[in-house]
Order: structure tokens, then sequence, then C-alpha cells
């Protein structure tokens, strides 16, 4: 069986529930591959092959008693590690949290692990997601897959290399300004960030709390939607979770019909600051949509302009808040300084030796945005664009059905090219992240490689808040397209990492 | 620390106006904490209710109690507040080893509960109207122990233990503008105030409203200013005070420390004091400043409160009588003078009183028993005359034989330690005593007649017009019916022999 590592989710479920394959055979197959490539590729900070056999072997004892208990019964999973998990070390790519163990299961891992689905380990991330390459992340950058020189985008690196090397079937990821969509288009994989609130945040170390959002990576939509359905559904424990569920979105994929279909092309997102290669893409994608049928608009939305300023002093503000608890005192590093080791002198020694540069830029960033005399100019004011940018999406919406743009503006860059340029890496998600202002459902899907170097591009499908059976729908469509042109995958591209 | 050197009351009265301010912080008593379901109890081992949200921990969330916002809406209501259709919660941003998140999540500039007064009685009737600014929910913190050191104080000692069991414990913050014109009634006044919110929030069952335990809590904010003078003097933020006492010893020390400093030209130091109770001043704390940045933003984990009028209307329909109301509505009924109206309410007796006159007792009876004889018992046995083993049914039911002339006050007595001591309801007691009244007047007179034949020369001077030698007879026939006879009665029966 060697295409177990090949295969879709949707597949390799199906092998599962038809006793085809086990469980156990398929997350074996997993980890023999992330076992011996993991090391060039640096997906997984953590696995552990025992507890994913044992929890593998449960999955195959209840299909043998007869029991189901998901449409992804058995299909192993990567999880990001910023989840919390009872059984793994949760490191969120700090040095501050190395070796915790947390004493409680996230909810979207609590739900995997009612799904019956196996985890495979903890992928890396930039430093408590903050990053777009993995390289602030505290254990070494991951790598790309098409090119092991180059970033698998970020913050969710570990999880779109895992993903595009066949280290994983499906992986979770979270999505502040772009940690799932640019990773997938870095990485030739698809990544969804949900509408705000539709999945649970309990369990996830938090960034920025009003842009975080839990998602899925796959190879392609249907595992995309499939695994929404897992995850997603209101949560008691995250008040900011949507009370009630938004359907099935593997319904959506099912329905998918590009007739009538009104598609918006944003005007501030589809010319100026996009590499040659991945303008002539998107362009492609608008071309094939319109081909098959759909009415292509253009829409106008002229706060996307503030929209990366806006979004770097609203993370920056939650995230000096957020962080505030890695003080040594209930968990984590603990570092004690020689002479006077007051419990302030440990706090700041603590976090001092144990945040990355990057963490340190945007607690002070935000500290000052936050501070009062500063409050209305920054904070207040980034918090008015975030309303702009609402009010233009909620008209460009009434002009269109759903709206596309690159995912964005570059392919994969070499690891050490932006690492010391912020306002460089900043811009990577000026694509995405509009969607974590408004709170909108927004997916990334494989649209071709760029002519200039033969690496991946993305196109991002936005839909209105709560619609992500829309965004599903048209980005089921959009994946057809090309599938019909290249007969596979574009993951199945991925040069062989065993010869690397 | 060097002593201070204060002005004396009087003086420091007559030369500036007093401004207070005082916050009070009131814990609920709901089953869970404010943002997650640990159990909100006193007194458990250390770090036993606890739970990733309280703690802190990386990825926890929280999740509001509707109990807690909705006693927050009832105290609201109870100060005449407005309630904010739109309560948000704020973090307000801080580092300290009993915040485990190091943020506290409290309410900043949309407080659920907004815009209230209330009316303090003074002692001498005065009645002052205290503006509430706002009362707001937050969580309370962790309690830090300091080990090693001599004082106990963070400064100095070795180490120091957490227990955050307290920490996520639901509070209302009621915060009161700035108090004009209470003159030198001021100290009374922030006593009196917090007394009434005390009462409010217990009468309402909404905390336990033990002071002692820091259930209710008080920050008094003191400022002089010149007589006359517009702009408001700088002020000191008295902590936590709490007891009664501290705070009128409190508010009256700060009026003569500043009035001390003031006067001599110097200027008063804007921070957080101390009160020691055991030695009768303030301490200088941390000193504050307007510029204090706690770096508040709106609580992005947490959607705001919009309690429905429906809602809101439904918690009004629960409260209950304000106790200010009550109590005037009492006196009024009962028909108390001040004096006797105030010993009852100093010895917090109002509950027994009016469940013992529903019962059917007369209000002056049921007064006379509970802060006499009751509360003379309750002292010997060194336990509150609320906590003695007799209901105001009981004592009601006692009274009613007495008025019916079944039984002498003395014989009352010994009905009522009969109940203390276990021995059943009052019939009962009447029973196995044998305590009931003799009223068979042919037994009386024959105990008469056996008295007097022992003293041959009361008649006579009974019939000389000296009346009181009537006493020793009459005690004579009470010794011989036990105690239980009516004496009144000995005594005419005594009077007729005499004609
Ligand atoms: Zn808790």
């Amino acid at each position: 069986m060697t295409d177990i590592t090949s295969s879709s989710a949707a597949i390799l479920a199906g092998l599962i529930s038809s006793k085809k394959a086990s469980s156990v055979e398929i997350t074996t197959a997993f980890l023999d591959r992330l076992e011996k490539l993991n090391p060039k590729t640096n997906s997984y900070l953590y696995f552990n092959r025992e507890n994913s056999l044992a929890q593998a072997k449960r999955a195959d004892q209840q299909l043998a008693e007869g029991k189901t208990v998901s449409p992804l019964h058995g299909v192993p999973i990567a999880v990001k590690d910023n989840l919390t998990t009872t059984d793994a070390p949760t490191t969120a790519g700090s040095k501050i949290l190395e070796g915790w163990v947390p004493q409680y299961d996230a909810t979207v891992v609590r739900k995997l692990r009612e799904a019956s689905m196996p985890i495979l380990g903890k992928t890396n991330l930039d430093e408590f997601a903050m990053g777009s390459s993995t390289e602030f992340s505290a254990y070494g950058p991951s790598k790309n897959p098409w090119d092991l020189s180059r970033i698998p985008g970020g913050s969710g690196g570990g999880s779109s290399s895992a993903i595009a090397g066949h280290l994983a079937p499906l992986a979770i990821g979270s999505d502040t300004g772009g940690s799932i969509r640019f990773p997938a288009a870095m990485t030739g994989s698809v990544g969804a960030k949900p509408t705000y609130g539709a999945v649970s945040r309990y369990g996830l170390i938090a960034l920025a709390s009003s842009l975080d959002q839990i998602g899925p990576v796959t190879n392609n939509v249907m595992d995309a939607a499939m695994l929404q359905d897992v995850i997603g559904g209101h949560d008691p424990h995250d008040s900011t979770s949507l009370p009630n569920g938004l359907g099935s979105m593997v319904q959506s994929v099912k329905e998918a019909d590009v007739k009538g279909l009104k598609v918006g092309v944003v005007k501030q997102l589809s010319s100026d600051g996009f590499q040659p290669g991945v303008k002539a893409c998107f362009d492609d994608t608008i071309e094939k949509l319109a081909a098959a049928g759909a009415e292509i608009v253009e829409v106008d939305c002229p706060s996307f302009e503030y929209a990366v300023a806006a979004y770097y002093l609203i993370l920056p503000a939650e995230a000096s808040s957020n962080l505030a608890k890695f003080d040594s005192v209930r968990f984590g590093l603990r570092v004690t300084p020689d002479g006077n080791p007051t419990i302030e002198n440990v706090m700041a020694a603590t976090r001092e030796q144990g945040f990355g540069p990057e963490v340190k830029r945007r607690i002070i960033l935000g500290t000052y945005a936050l501070s009062s005399g500063y409050y209305d100019a920054y904070y207040g004011s980034a918090q008015k664009v975030r309303t702009l940018i609402q009010q233009d999406l909620a008209k460009a919406f009434t002009q269109a059905d759903v709206l596309l743009t690159p995912t964005a503006p570059t392919t994969a860059f070499k690891i050490g090219e932006k690492v010391n340029d912020p306002l460089a890496m900043y811009l990577n998600d000026i694509a995405t992240i509009p969607a974590n202002l408004a709170g909108i459902p927004g997916i990334s899907v494989p649209n071709g490689l760029a002519s200039e170097d033969g690496l991946p591009s993305g196109v991002q499908i936005l839909a209105p808040a709560m619609q992500d059976g829309q965004m599903y729908r048209v980005a089921s469509i959009v994946e057809k397209l090309y599938m019909d042109q290249w007969g596979a995958s574009l993951i199945a591209r991925v040069p062989d990492l065993e010869a690397l | 620390m060097a002593k201070e050197q204060l002005m004396s009351y009087e003086d420091a009265i007559e030369r500036f106006e007093v401004v207070i301010g005082l916050e009070v912080h009131v814990e609920l008593n709901t089953v869970s904490k404010m943002f997650c379901g640990c159990a909100n109890n006193f007194g458990s081992e250390p770090n036993t209710n606890v739970c990733p949200t309280c703690l802190g921990l990386p990825g926890s969330l929280p999740a509001v109690n509707r109990k807690a916002v909705e006693s927050s809406i009832a105290i609201g209501l109870a100060l005449d507040c407005q309630i904010a259709s739109n309560g948000r919660f704020a973090r307000k941003n801080y580092f300290y080893p009993d915040l485990a998140k190091n943020f506290q999540t409290s309410q900043f500039d949309e407080p659920i509960a907004f815009e209230g007064e209330i009316s303090i009685e003074l002692e001498t009737g005065e009645v002052f109207m205290v503006p509430i600014e706002r009362a707001h929910m937050e969580e309370d913190a962790g309690k830090l122990t300091h080990v090693g050191g001599a004082t106990g104080r963070i400064q100095g000692a070795e180490y120091s233990l957490v227990d955050y069991n307290r920490a996520g414990v639901p509070l209302v913050e009621i915060v009161t503008k700035p108090i004009y014109g209470a003159l030198d009634k001021a100290p009374e006044l922030a006593a009196t105030y917090v007394r009434a919110i005390r009462d409010i929030v217990k009468s309402m069952n909404v905390s336990d409203a033990k002071m002692e335990r820091g259930n209710v809590r008080c920050d008094a904010n003191v400022s002089l200013r010149e007589k006359g003078a517009e702009k408001l003097g700088t002020r000191t933020e008295t902590k936590n005070v709490n007891s009664l006492k501290s705070i009128e010893n409190t508010v009256r020390y700060e009026i003569q420390r500043q009035a001390f400093i003031l006067a001599a030209g110097g200027k008063i130091v804007q921070e957080t004091r101390h009160w020691h109770e055991d030695r009768g001043h303030t301490s200088a704390g941390r000193p504050k400043s307007d510029a204090d940045d706690y770096r508040y933003f709106p609580e992005p984990d947490l959607v705001p409160v919009q309690p429905s009028e429906e809602w809101i209307e439904e918690i009004r329909l629960t409260l209950t009588e304000k106790p200010s109301v009550r109590r005037k509505r009492l006196q009024n009924d009962w028909g108390f003078a001040d004096l006797e109206f105030r010993d009852v309410l100093n010895s917090d007796l109002l509950d027994e009183i009016e469940a013992t006159v529903a019962a059917g007792a007369s209000p002056q009876s049921a007064r006379k028993w509970w802060t006499g004889e009751l509360a003379r018992l309750a002292n010997v046995q060194e336990v509150a005359v609320q906590d003695l083993p007799i209901t105001p049914e009981q004592v009601a039911s006692i009274q009613k034989l007495i008025d019916s002339g079944e039984l002498t006050d003395r014989i009352a007595r010994d009905v009522v330690a009969g109940v203390l001591a276990g021995e059943g309801e009052p019939a009962e007691v009447i029973e196995s005593r044998g305590l009931k009244i003799v009223t068979d007047e042919g037994a009386l007179i024959a105990a008469i007649d056996k008295a007097l034949a022992s003293q041959p020369d009361v008649m006579e001077k009974i019939r000389d017009g000296k009346l009181q030698a009537a006493g020793a007879v009459i005690g004579a026939v009470m010794q011989e019916m036990r105690g239980q006879a009516d004496a009144a009665r000995v005594r005419e029966l005594i009077l007729e022999r005499a004609k």
C-alpha cells in the first residue's frame, strides 16, 4: 500500500470504513514517513509512535465493534503546537513553554479524539504564531517540501509542510492574519479559516483573541470541509463561539455549481504588489471561472489600504495582554537571576530569556498602543479601520457572492530572506488580514505554479460571515476547474522528499 | 515608622471641608466563580477550587456566570442605578503573582450599573443622599501568604505562597461619586454607608456579607480643601478597611493627618494607604497617580453582557424591601422611641423581633425579651443572641401566657430557661417543671394566713397605713407557692384581709 501517504483523507476514511485498511496500518504508514523525513522538513516538534498507535488501535477496536463515530474515523491528523494536548508537550514554538504538558485538551483536540482520529504529533510554528515563515520558531524553521531552502509559510508552516510533504493527511492550523491560508498558498495545499466563532478557541494559546480562528489544512477542499464539520460548533467554554452550527460543509461541496455565481475581484488586491507569476495564476483563475459561466465583477474596498496598519496595532495590543500570563509563577520556564531574585526580577528574567525577538517586538508595540494618552490614536483608530473594512466588505458582498484575491503577494521566499525586515514580512499577509479583521471565512486553494520560479500559488476565496458553506462551494468549483486541467492535485507534483 | 502628626479633629473640621469617596467591594455568594465552573467556597484547602481558566493556563478562556450578572443587576437596582443595555468587560493589565493572567477581567467605561443613589440616615436622624457613580462586575485575585521575615509582608519574606481558590470569585465594586457636605459627620457617614451596603446585599442574599471574612471591603478616599475653595484637594485612598469601626477611624485619622500637613504648608502625596486598627493609624503604601496605567481595553474573549428589559424587570420583581425603608416602616408600626429602636438595630435584632410580633406578641414585649432577658442569657453563654436555641414563635407563645395571666414574668423566665436547656416546647417545659401559675384563691388565702401567723405585727402596720409592710408577707407567700403565684393578686388579698 505505497500510496497511503499520498491519498486524500476522504479516500483513507473510505479505506478504513470499508475495512480495506486499518487505522493502525494507515497511522503506521504516516509515522514511518514522518520519522524518516521530519529531520528534513522540521514539520513536527513532537511525535510519539506508541501514543499515536494506541489511538489508532482504539479506533480500529470501535470499528470491529461496529461503531463508526465520525466520517473521518481512524484517519490520523497533525495538530499545530499552539493547541493544548494532555498527552503531548505544548510549546507554541516558544522556549518559555518548553516541556510544558497541559492539564487539559483544547476543545478541538477533544473533538478529534471523540471523532476517533489519532493524533500524529504537534507541528511547528512561529513563536506564539507571530510570523509568516516559521523562522521565528524557537525550534528552528520548517522547510518547504517544494524546495527545502524555502519557507513553507507561517505561522503554520509545520502543518503546511506536513501536508505538502505527505507527513500527515490532515492538519489543524490557526489563523490570526493568514497563518493557515498563507502557508497553504506557499505549499500548494488547501487551508481554510472559518468564520470567527465557528470553531472553539478553547485551548488555543491565544495570540490575538479577536482575530484567532482554528481551521483545517489539507490536500483538497473536500478534506477541509470534512474536517471543519468535525471541529466546528458551539462550545460553552468559548463565549465568542457562534451559538448555532453552520450546517454541513461537506454538503455544500457536494452541491457545488457555478451556475449564477457572482465572483467579485477586489480592486485593491488584484494589481499592484504581486509577483507577476502569482498575478498570472490569479488572472487564469478568473478567466477559468468566467469561461465556466460565473459572472465577474470588480468591487472596491478602499479601507483595505489600512488593513495591515490596523492589524499591527490590534494584534500586538491583544497579544501584549494575552502573553502577560507567561510569568514563571504557575507553569513553564523559570529563570532565577543572580543577586536579588524577587518575584519581579524572576518574572523579568524569565520573559527576557524565554521570549524571542519577534514576540518582544510585538509586546512592546502593543503595550505602547494601549498606553493611556496613545490608546485613542492607535488602538482606537485601528478599531475604527476595522469597522470600515467590515463596511467595505458588507457592500462588496451585495455585489458578489464571494470575493477572490491572490492569497499571497509572492511565492515561497528563501529562508533568511526577510527575517531581518519586519515590514517586508508583515506585508506577506496583505490579502489575508482583512478576513480576520472582519471575522469572515476565507480559504486558499492552489491555482498553479508561478512561471518564474515554478513554486505554488494560491487563490483566496472570501465569503460573508457564517457563509462558510458558500466559501467551500466556490473553492470546490475552482479546485475542479484545475483538476480537470491537471488530472491530479498540485501536491502530487511535490518532489520526492526521500530523494532530496 | 515615625508617628505622623495630627491636627485636632475639631480644628481640622473648623478649617477644612472634607470630601470623601467610597469604593465597596462585595463578594457575591454564587455557587461558582465569575468566569469558570469552580466552586466559590471560603475555607477550602489551598488550590483545590481551581481549573485552567482561573489558573490562567495558556489557552483557557472565560465564560460569564449568569447568576453573577443577575446578582450585579440586583445590586444596581437596589441602589437605584440604571442598568446598561450593553455592559462590556475590560482587561485591567498589571503584573502581580496573585493575578493568574496578569490582568484582571473587570469593567471600565461600560459598567453594568451606573448613576444611582442611596439615602443614609445618621444617628442624629440627619439624612444624606450618597450619589452612586457605578457598580461594576469583576473577578477577585488569589491570596498571597508571605513566609519568613518579621512582618508577614512581602518585604523581607523568604518566599510567598499563592492560593488561587479566591481567584475568579465574583465581585461587585460599588463606587460613590465624591461626597460633599458631611462636615464633621464624614467618618460616621462613611461607616453608616458601608453598613447600609452590607445590609442591602445581605437582605438580598447575594453575598454572605461577612466583613470579617472580607466579603465586604472598603477603600476610603479622603481629601480636604480650604473652606470655600473650588478645587478638590489631593486625595489618599486607604485600601481594604474591613470593619465599620475601622472605616470611621480611618476617615477621621486621614482628616486629622492631612489637615496637619496642609496647615503647615505641606502637600498631600497621592498614594494608597493601609489602616492599622491595632495602632490606630494609616501608613503610606504605594504612591499612586492618575497616570497609573492599567492599559484598559475591551476584553476580546467575552461578548458584551446585554441584559434584556424583561430580564431586568424580572430581577426588579425579586428585590426585597430596602433595609432603610423597612426600618422606617417597622419603627412606625411598632411605635418605638428612637432610643429603643436604635438599641434594636445595634443588636441586629430586627428580624427576630419582627418574627416575634408576627407570631402574636406585642412589639414592646418582643423588644423586651430580645434586648433584655435573651440578650442577657446570650451574654452569659457567650453566644450571639440570634444563635440561642429559641424561636421567635416560642418567645411569642410564652408572652401570650403572661398576657393571659397564666405565667408571671418570673415563671416565664424559668420556661425560657427550660426551652434553652432543650426541654422542648414551652408547654412541655411548663408541664414537666410544674410551672403553672396558682390561681386557686383558697390555696392563696391559706398561704397568706400561714404567713400572717408567723408575722403577727404586719397586720397592725398595714392598718396604720404602712402598706409596704405587706412585702414581707408577699415574699413568704410566693416562697410557699414556689413562685407560681401572681404577686399582685397576693398583695390584693393581703390588703383585703387587713380591712
Ligand atoms: Zn476555575
